[in-house]
């Protein structure tokens, strides 16, 4: 809604495209560095400097225009809206030709073409999307291999954020397939030697410049420089140098085709509902998993860095150092991808895995604080009546310990209920992940944002009600007895 | 028999340098109910600590109930915990375990130390809640009862175990004068049934009614040994003199 104000207002604001690009004097033009090699990366050798191919034709495009080219570094996914807020004048970094990318954005006449490929583990029977039903097929999230494999129920699809990780999957065995452009599959996945092209033209498609809406003349102008590239053979110069292929001729008309908004709009209705609903229950299931693992975990740690020997001791402690001291982003990095070829986990354990090893370290400090924070009296009235160490332990310390540390750990919950959205880097599809991949197909962040918003709210209100009962509990009667009399210290 | 229950003899102890017990002999008989006073910081607390290993000495013998402690033993070293079981310990704060119920309190130690059965240890721990005075208060936790009720608590807890000798560290200083009483009579009592106890305590009353001997313990020296009235009124040493004067 509010998208399609903007949009509005902005052609209102018409015919300052070009002009404002003149005034500045510079073509300011964005894409992703992560997205690597050919498009724009660092010079390996040169690091301060930018090659790929797309910088060759943004340079060329500037040159022909009479401007000056400047690259901005934007992330891959935000790329349209960034370019709507105004961050660059232009998008150009494998923005594929998708009704989606036409729904926010103008796009230029293409000036790279790829095909949608198929790559699959050396010798593996299924080798087309027909035979690949019912299993697991990765891509990249709201590519245009993205959108075909929508329309396939019968397959899974798992979405990845970068185009290496799929084919690592894949040679991990964690996927049957990736279907994903030429381009990249030709340089992230078919030199994987245990990897091998199955269909090489699942469909095809090209590579277009997205500019803002309204900025018609800027598009205008771009086109007729991509248009004299091509007459001139610069294009297809640029493209050959980096092993590409270019559009066929007349891809105007397909253009004009595709220029028809979208008919299937994706709406927020109860199928979109429903998505949200089994997100929500993936958090909490990753979550309550996580934690179940976290807080016996924890109590180990806390147990072996308060009584353990010193090694022990040592040992407790530079886990809780170590895990406290490191995004779990990087831990659950390490766990699916760097530990997969020793251990071979889902993503969903690694998910509870990851989440659960790193919240031990928090939880292990809330048992010792707790544990610290029990009267000497206690240890030395369980010592005096005959009770061993262990005894003590399991009889009168932690019983009151756990108590103390319940309203901490309710409160830890709520935070991973919040944190377990970073597991989507590992292809998980939580709350957070659904509202994006629903956010982009519905063309809002708006509705789906508050509806992912109002479904968190509805799982740690209920837990922070909870902590506040239980803060309230330990604060009345039995806080007088774990505080007790006076000490009795006299010696 | 004639072997004393406990027997101490060239007791050393410092803390952090300072000297806490410096050299004591003493020893007690089976029924007799020993009051242990002086100033404070004059190693009484930390006497009656060493006799049941929750406070490790530095040097001297100590045998109690059968035991010989050896210097630098920790506090939780399992070989204490067959003294433990003959000797009680009353403290000042009671300690009791706030999680569990007055008759959870007493019964523990009889069924998770001895193996007694959970039955029949709570059907004595109920015995023993009656003799301090609380048998209708079986089911309460520690908070829901007051300082002389917790007190009385702690000593059955500490008779659960059939204890040979039972420690008291000063068992009434925290409480309000109107809950001593109560406390001193349950003291009082127990010495009359012959029960063996060394009680660290500044009620001189109590001492000079209950105790079959004082001590007084000063700078780290037993200074007096001997009946209440030869000690309390008649103290050979200087120090002692000065106490009870205070004291009076």
């Amino acid at each position: 809604m509010v998208c399609a104000l903007v949009l509005a207002l902005a052609g209102e604001a018409h015919a300052q495209g070009l002009a404002r690009v003149r005034a500045q004097g510079e073509l300011r033009w964005a894409g992703d560095l992560q997205g690597g090699e050919p498009y724009v990366y660092r010079d390996p050798r040169d690091p301060s400097k930018l090659i790929g191919f797309e910088v060759e034709i943004a340079r060329a495009l500037a040159r022909r225009l009479s401007l000056r080219e400047q690259f901005i570094q934007n992330d891959w996914k935000n790329l349209l809206p960034s370019l709507a807020r105004g961050d660059f004048d232009l998008a150009m970094n494998g923005l594929e030709d998708t009704p989606q990318l036409r729904a926010s954005a103008l796009a230029t006449r293409p000036y790279c073409a790829f095909t949608e490929q198929l790559v699959v583990r050396k010798g593996a029977k299924a080798r087309t999307l027909a035979e690949l039903s019912g299993k697991r097929v990765g891509t990249l999230a709201s590519s245009q291999a993205h959108e075909l494999l929508r329309t396939l129920p019968q397959i899974e699809t798992v979405l990845y954020e970068g185009q290496e990780e799929p084919y690592f999957d894949l040679a991990q065995g964690r996927l049957d397939a990736v279907l994903l452009d030429s381009v990249i599959a030709s340089r992230y996945g078919l030199n994987k030697p245990e990897l091998e092209l199955a269909t090489a033209d699942v469909a095809h498609g090209t590579y277009v410049i997205a500019v803002r809406p309204g900025e018609a003349d800027l598009r205008d102008a771009l086109d007729g420089a991509l248009a004299a590239m091509e007459a001139e053979g610069e294009l297809l110069r640029i493209l050959t140098r980096w092993g590409l292929t270019a559009p066929a001729q007349a891809p105007r008309a397909s253009a004009e085709d595709q220029a028809a908004p979208p008919t299937e709009r994706t709406r927020l209705d109860a199928a979109q509902g429903m998505l949200f609903l089994r997100g929500a229950a993936i958090t909490l299931f990753v979550s309550l998993l996580a934690m179940a693992l976290a807080v016996p975990f924890g109590l180990l740690l806390a147990l072996l860095r308060l009584y353990g020997n010193a090694p022990l001791r040592l040992l407790s402690q530079a886990y809780i150092e170590a895990f406290r001291g490191t995004p779990v982003l990087l831990q659950l990095y390490l766990l699916y991808y760097g530990l997969a070829p020793l251990i071979h986990l889902s993503a969903l354990t690694a998910a509870i895995l990851g989440l659960g090893l790193n919240y031990a370290a928090y939880e292990a400090e809330v048992h010792r604080a707790a544990l610290s924070a029990l009267p000497i009296g206690q240890s030395e009235a369980a010592a005096a009546l005959g009770l061993t160490r262990w005894q003590a332990l399991r009889l009168v310390l932690l019983p009151q310990a756990l108590r103390t540390a319940l309203p901490a750990m309710t409160n830890d919950l709520i935070s991973l209920l919040k944190d377990s959205s970073l597991v989507s880097v590992i292809t998980v599809v939580e709350l957070t992940k659904q509202m994006t991949i629903t956010a982009v197909d519905v063309r809002s962040w708006v509705l789906p944002g508050l509806l992912c918003a109002l479904l968190y709210f509805a799982m740690s209100y209920p837990l922070s009600l909870l902590a506040q009962r239980l803060e309230a509990k330990l604060a009345g009667v039995p806080e007088a007895a774990l505080a007790g009399p006076p000490p009795g210290s006299a010696r | 028999m004639s072997d004393p229950l406990v027997r101490v003899i060239q007791l050393q102890k410092s803390h952090g340098g300072r000297p806490v017990l410096r050299g004591i002999d003493a020893e007690v008989r089976k029924g007799e109910t020993i009051a242990l006073v002086g100033p404070s910081g004059g190693g009484k607390s930390t006497f009656l600590r060493c006799l049941n290993g929750l406070t490790p000495f530095d040097a001297g013998s100590v045998h109690v109930a059968g035991h010989d402690l050896l210097p630098g033993t920790p506090p939780d070293d399992r070989s204490l915990v067959s003294l433990r079981v003959r000797v009680g310990m009353v403290f000042q704060g009671f300690n009791l375990f706030p999680h569990l119920t007055a008759l959870q309190n007493v019964s523990l130690a009889p069924v998770h130390v001895q193996g007694e059965p959970a039955a029949e240890a709570e059907r004595r721990a109920r015995e023993l809640l009656a003799r301090v005075g609380l048998a209708d208060r079986a089911g309460a936790l520690p908070a829901q009862l007051s300082g002389g009720q917790q007190q009385r608590v702690a000593i059955a807890r500490a008779l659960a175990l059939r204890p040979e000798l039972t420690l008291f560290d000063e068992p009434t200083s925290a409480l309000d004068p109107e809950m001593r009483g109560e406390v001193l009579t349950v003291l009082r009592d127990l010495a009359a049934a012959g029960q063996t106890m060394l009680v660290v305590t500044h009620e001189m009353g109590f001492a000079r009614a209950v105790a079959h001997r004082v001590w007084v313990f000063d700078e780290g020296k037993l200074v007096e040994d001997g009946p209440p009235s030869e000690v309390c009124d008649r103290p050979r040493s200087e120090r002692a003199r000065a106490f009870f004067n205070a004291a009076r």
